[in-house]
């Protein structure tokens, strides 16, 4: 689109004053942001019965990563932490992949179900998760599956991780459908065509022109799935029943007690849980920030 | 916001004519066949374990089942429909309410989330830092929201709050969390109880708010890439504003994806629950989505036939706000 | 749709919950005669595992180990020597290493020589996902004494444990009435209990010349005496919405006696009634000598200004020690039930909640699970167990008492002096009408006193969704 135009640098004028403002703002608000956190962090650095007693905000006695230690030992993190990429890797790359072809052949083709494909795609993601639950698990319990294609020994679908994996799979392709779908129709027509003039196939054009364009947006559906199917409970608790075979979630449940829960403790097997979510964040927004142009369009 | 997401295409965007997009029928046969599999492959998969699940949540919400074994529930008709109007009104209708003031609320915060991306979009310094903090309560467990609002901030007796503000002496506190007085009421002809914000309701919104602003955030930033730099650098030397150059360029480009932004605004605020559950869904705080699952899952969750008219109700509301607006949506863009 | 429920034998089970001279009844008298007969009473354990029905292959560590307390686990963390497919699957709803109760039922487990594998789960989703877990169980499970537990015998979702019950010489008749369903059939062997009761520190009694109430007017006197003294009488919270539960429960036990308590709570009396009325209007009459704004109080932030000594007393379960562990104050920490407040219906009654273990309705391996449940109900099971964590009494009226903490030994004391033994409010109903209807009611309530007839008046209405 508009590839008339051309890039000018152009110095910004009323710029200075505008630029400092910009970075005393999102400074503050960053920092308005922070603050529950690192009173969770400061929470998390001290023994229980010290913030117990004194209370949260109160001058530190002492500062220890005991509960952190705690928190990885009680929470048996490397088992849980596997159980929960087993579920999350195939269901990304699957979610990724079926939501692309999807979202492809409805924005990019003009077919007779186009609009209604879209719309149940997009309105099967506004199903309160829980609704479908009793349904689902009814369905799992009487499909027949055998022990040896899960790492379970159930007999049927219920009670293995790939019955969790095709909830999500089938939950979230409708939203990143949605959104992909959006997305792809930023890209402009012309990129389709002149494929088409070069006898480009369907698969060609969809693998080498579409796909590298949505890097951006895919690189976000994939931070945003993995940040959720990771910190997912409900699925993995009410599918799963052998509490050795449940995600990381599960470890943080298991340091709460039946009334006491030492939510130090909590708060720092939390934090110690949400690292990876936001490494895979850094690994993956420079495909989303500026300084990279899209470029493509200018060809 | 839904007026500014109607904005007419201005001259910045591409002439129509040129969106067309490509006929079904003039494609080759091996073409169509990869087409096929291409939708076909996720329309089954989705249809199967979500819309046929969903219909049989639609037959559910018209028996009476405790869920324990198949064939035992029994039919009851409009019976729970009937419970979820009148019985439980007194529950029912805060929470509609409740979910109509998230719907406003959220709707405000999704415009702090596309301003936010907007300004992160413009190659500062620290970017990264700023979009991982803001993204940070996204991440976040659910386990830790909870500790970080109950304990951390609203404590009445050790919380953020009422440290700073030196209410944390016996008989002095302030209830955040836990204080369900309203703050406005109206009365609704036919209810019993008046409607209105309650006050731990509202101390919930900003945690929602913590939330839900990065969530838009980072799903607007990744549209912002596909903005051509250039046509921003051509609305300056036009001589517009920032944020004429915003309005009049950016957002119209970025028309699909606050579609996105406007769908899961609405989304998030019909189908929440999440938050409010992990602060124990204080008295007062109820929306749709904890009462669908408080009725459906958990120990308490033994009726079945009562969760699923609550689910189904809910569903509706969706379903008519949005597939009202995709269609009107779609049938301008696919003119 | 009201009348669903009518006539459903499940809702009439309530008249079988723990019911006069109930649980522990003669828990303490007996115990006496019985100190250092663990030995007899292991062997009678071992005769009885042998007249069971239990094959040789499902329990070959029963006869190599079961004289002894030594645990035959092998390494691995939950998974005992024998091969997996002899053994017993076992869900416990406490998650495994990362606490004392979790790690004392697996040192039982171990204690009992049964090849079992152990399914650990955490305590709070295990109990919200019991429907769906009873739909897939592993042969044993824990759960608790109450309405819950004689629903899922009504249901066919629990196996019969008659046979188990002629081999359980260590239990007394109330333990038995409690693991009853309503069929007149054992649904449940008991683990352990714990009342609840008012929390107090003897040193503040002591320093202040505070005296033990029995009665309202002393109870009155008393709060007044400590507010005087800048004391909040009692601590209060309702984080959660179960917390106050607890003192309904023990309000209407005490105004209006047990039996009345259970026929509430089973739906045959009107919440509307002036009796209902009466112990809203006693418990807004008590709520000034109360920490304001329970509602968004956690149990563990009113058990801290009792310990900090903002607050006078506590009443909660015995629990409340859990969240300290401040040596000087656990000693310093005493209880007394709730006095009496109406010399009609007395104090005899109090919330002790049972825990136990059931089995699945058809379980993989009957005879192993029947034998690892009769060992359960033996004294090495509660031996090894109370070694490892003594937060709760254990169920064996055999256990040498002399082995108990000052808690324990008062615990079972108190609830060995009580006619009467509720199980706490959420165990003793449907949960479903607990947690759609009541928690939010009594929260409600909290917010508005004023507003409690209209509160009465839609729990009644509502109760007809769920009982």
């Amino acid at each position: 689109m508009s590839a008339q135009l051309t890039v000018v640098k152009r110095p910004a004028r009323r710029a200075r004053y505008s630029r400092a403002f910009l970075y005393v703002f999102l400074t503050l608000m960053a920092l308005l942001w922070l603050v529950p956190v690192f009173s969770a962090m400061y929470a998390a650095l001290r023994p229980y019965s010290e913030t117990q007693k004194y209370g949260i905000f109160s001058w530190p006695k002492s500062l220890t990563l005991q509960n952190f230690r705690d928190a990885w030992t009680q929470g048996q993190m490397t088992h849980t932490f596997k159980n929960t990429m087993f579920i999350v890797i195939p269901a990304i790359v699957l979610i990724l992949f079926f939501s692309s072809t999807m979202a492809f052949a409805v924005s990019r083709y003009s077919w007779r179900f186009n609009v209604a494909l879209l719309l149940l795609f997009t309105a099967g993601n506004l199903l309160p998760a829980q609704v479908l639950f009793q349904p689902l698990f009814q369905m799992f319990k009487h499909t027949p599956w055998p022990d040896i294609l899960s790492d379970t020994n159930t007999g049927s679908l219920l009670g293995t991780k790939i019955a969790v994996i095709i909830v999500h799979v089938a939950f979230q392709t409708g939203f990143c459908t949605f959104v992909l779908s959006n997305y792809m129709k930023t890209i402009p027509k012309e990129l389709g065509e002149a494929a088409l003039v070069d006898g480009a196939s369907t698969s060609r054009q969809f693998f080498q022109i579409i796909m590298p364009l949505c890097r951006p947006v895919l690189a976000a559906l994939a931070t945003l799935e993995f940040t959720w199917l990771y910190n997912d409970f409900f699925w993995a608790v009410v599918l799963i029943n052998q509490g050795d075979q449940r995600p990381i979630t599960s470890s943080i449940a298991n340091l709460g007690g039946q009334f006491f829960s030492n939510d130090n403790l909590i708060a720092a097997a939390s934090m110690i849980i949400a690292m990876p979510t936001l490494v895979v964040y850094l690994m993956l927004q420079r495909q989303f920030i500026s300084g990279l142009t899209l470029g493509a369009n200018k060809g | 916001m839904e007026a500014d997401l109607t904005v007419p295409v201005t001259t910045a965007a591409p002439p129509k004519g040129r969106r067309r997009r490509r006929r079904y029928s003039q494609l080759s046969r091996g073409d169509k066949v990869t087409l096929w599999l291409m939708a076909g492959i996720p329309t089954v998969i989705h249809v199967v374990f979500v819309w046929v699940p969903a219909f049989m949540t639609i037959s559910l919400s018209f028996t009476k089942w405790d869920g324990l074994k198949l064939g035992t529930w029994k039919l009851v008709g409009f019976a729970n429909y009937w419970a979820v109007f009148t019985v439980f009104d007194g529950k029912f209708f805060p929470a509609l309410f409740n979910n109509v003031i998230l719907l406003v609320f959220l709707s405000l915060c999704s415009i702090v989330g596309v301003l936010f991306a907007y300004l992160l979009d413009k190659n500062i310094r620290g970017s990264a830092i700023y979009q991982s903090v803001f993204y940070m309560p996204v991440v976040l467990s659910l386990a830790i929201v909870g500790f970080i609002w109950k304990g951390v901030m609203y404590s009445p007796g050790q919380g953020l709050f009422n440290v700073v503000l030196g209410r944390t002496a016996q008989g002095n506190q302030i209830d955040w969390v836990g204080n369900a007085e309203k703050i406005f009421t109206f009365h609704v002809p036919g209810l019993d109880t008046p409607l209105g914000l309650t006050k731990n309701f509202a101390a919930l919104l900003v945690a929602m708010a913590w939330r839900h602003i990065g969530y838009v955030m980072v799903l607007y930033l990744a549209g912002l890439k596909s903005v051509d730099p250039a046509l921003r650098e051509a609305a300056a030397i036009d001589g517009c504003n920032e944020w004429q150059a915003f309005r009049q360029v950016v957002f119209p480009v970025m028309k699909p994806i606050n579609v996105v932004v406007f769908v899961i605004t609405v989304i998030e605020a019909l189908r929440a629950f999440d938050i409010i559950v992990a602060l124990k869904s204080p008295p007062g705080t109820k929306v749709l989505g904890v009462l669908v699952r408080d009725n459906l899952v958990g120990e308490g969750g033994g009726q079945v036939g009562l969760g699923s008219a609550y689910g189904v109700v809910l569903l509706v509301l969706c379903l008519v706000f949005i597939i009202w607006y995709l269609i009107n949506n779609y049938r301008e863009t696919d003119a | 749709m009201n009348t669903l429920h009518k006539g459903d034998p499940v809702s009439e089970g309530y008249e079988q919950s723990p019911s006069p001279t109930d649980v522990g009844f003669h828990i303490v008298s007996r115990r006496g005669l019985i100190v250092g007969a663990a030995a007899v009473a292991g062997a009678g354990l071992l005769a009885a595992c042998g007249s069971d029905s239990t094959t040789a292959s499902t329990t070959p560590a029963t006869s190599g180990g079961g004289d002894t307390t030594t645990p035959t686990t092998g390494g691995s963390p939950d998974t005992t020597a024998a091969p997996s497919g002899d053994a017993v699957t076992v869900g416990i709803n406490e998650a495994a290493g990362a606490g004392k109760v979790g790690d004392g039922i697996k040192a039982g487990l171990d204690a009992t020589g049964v090849p079992y594998k152990g399914n650990f789960v955490d305590h709070n989703s295990f109990q919200d996902n019991i429907t769906s877990y009873l739909q897939q169980p592993d042969d044993v499970f824990t759960w608790f004494a109450g309405y819950r537990m004689r629903f899922f015998a009504e249901k066919g979702l629990a196996g019969d444990l008659s046979d188990v019950w002629d081999n359980l010489p260590d239990f007394t008749e109330g333990f038995k009435t409690a693991a009853t369903g309503n069929d007149g059939k054992q649904y449940l062997v008991p683990r352990s209990y714990y009342p609840w009761a008012v929390h107090y520190r003897k040193s503040v009694f002591a320093d202040k010349g505070y005296a033990i109430p029995t009665n309202k007017d002393e109870l009155i006197a008393l709060a007044t005496k400590m507010q005087a003294d800048g004391l909040v009488p009692f601590a209060y919270a309702n984080d959660g919405k179960w917390p106050v539960q607890g003192t309904f429960d023990i309000l209407n036990m005490r105004l209006n006696g047990y039996q009345f308590h259970v026929d509430l709570l089973a739906g045959k009396e009107d919440w509307t009634q002036d009796k209902v009325k009466n112990v809203f209007a006693v418990w807004t009459s008590l709520l000034p000598f109360h920490q304001e704004n329970p509602n968004g109080r956690t149990w563990q932030e009113a058990a801290t200004a009792l310990e900090n000594k903002e607050a006078g007393m506590y009443y909660l379960g015995t629990f409340v020690s859990s969240n300290s562990t401040d040596q000087a104050y656990l000693d310093d920490l005493d209880f007394f039930t709730f006095p009496e407040l109406d010399p009609a219906i007395g104090a005899d009654a109090l919330d002790a909640p049972i825990d136990g273990w059931m089995m699945a309705a058809s379980p993989k391996n009957e005879a192993g699970a029947k034998a690892l449940l009769t060992a359960v109900g033996g004294l090495d099971f509660s031996n090894a167990v109370n070694a490892v964590d003594n937060s709760a009494v254990p169920a064996n009226d055999k256990f040498d008492v002399s082995k108990f903490t000052a808690i324990q030994k008062k615990s079972a004391e108190l609830v060995g002096s009580a006619k009467n033994i509720a199980q706490f409010l959420d165990r003793d109903t449907s949960p479903d009408f607990v947690s759609n209807v009541i928690a939010d009611a009594f929260a409600a309530f909290h917010t508005d006193p004023g507003s409690i007839d209209t509160i009465l008046s839609d729990i009644e209405t509502q109760k007809s969704q769920y009982l």
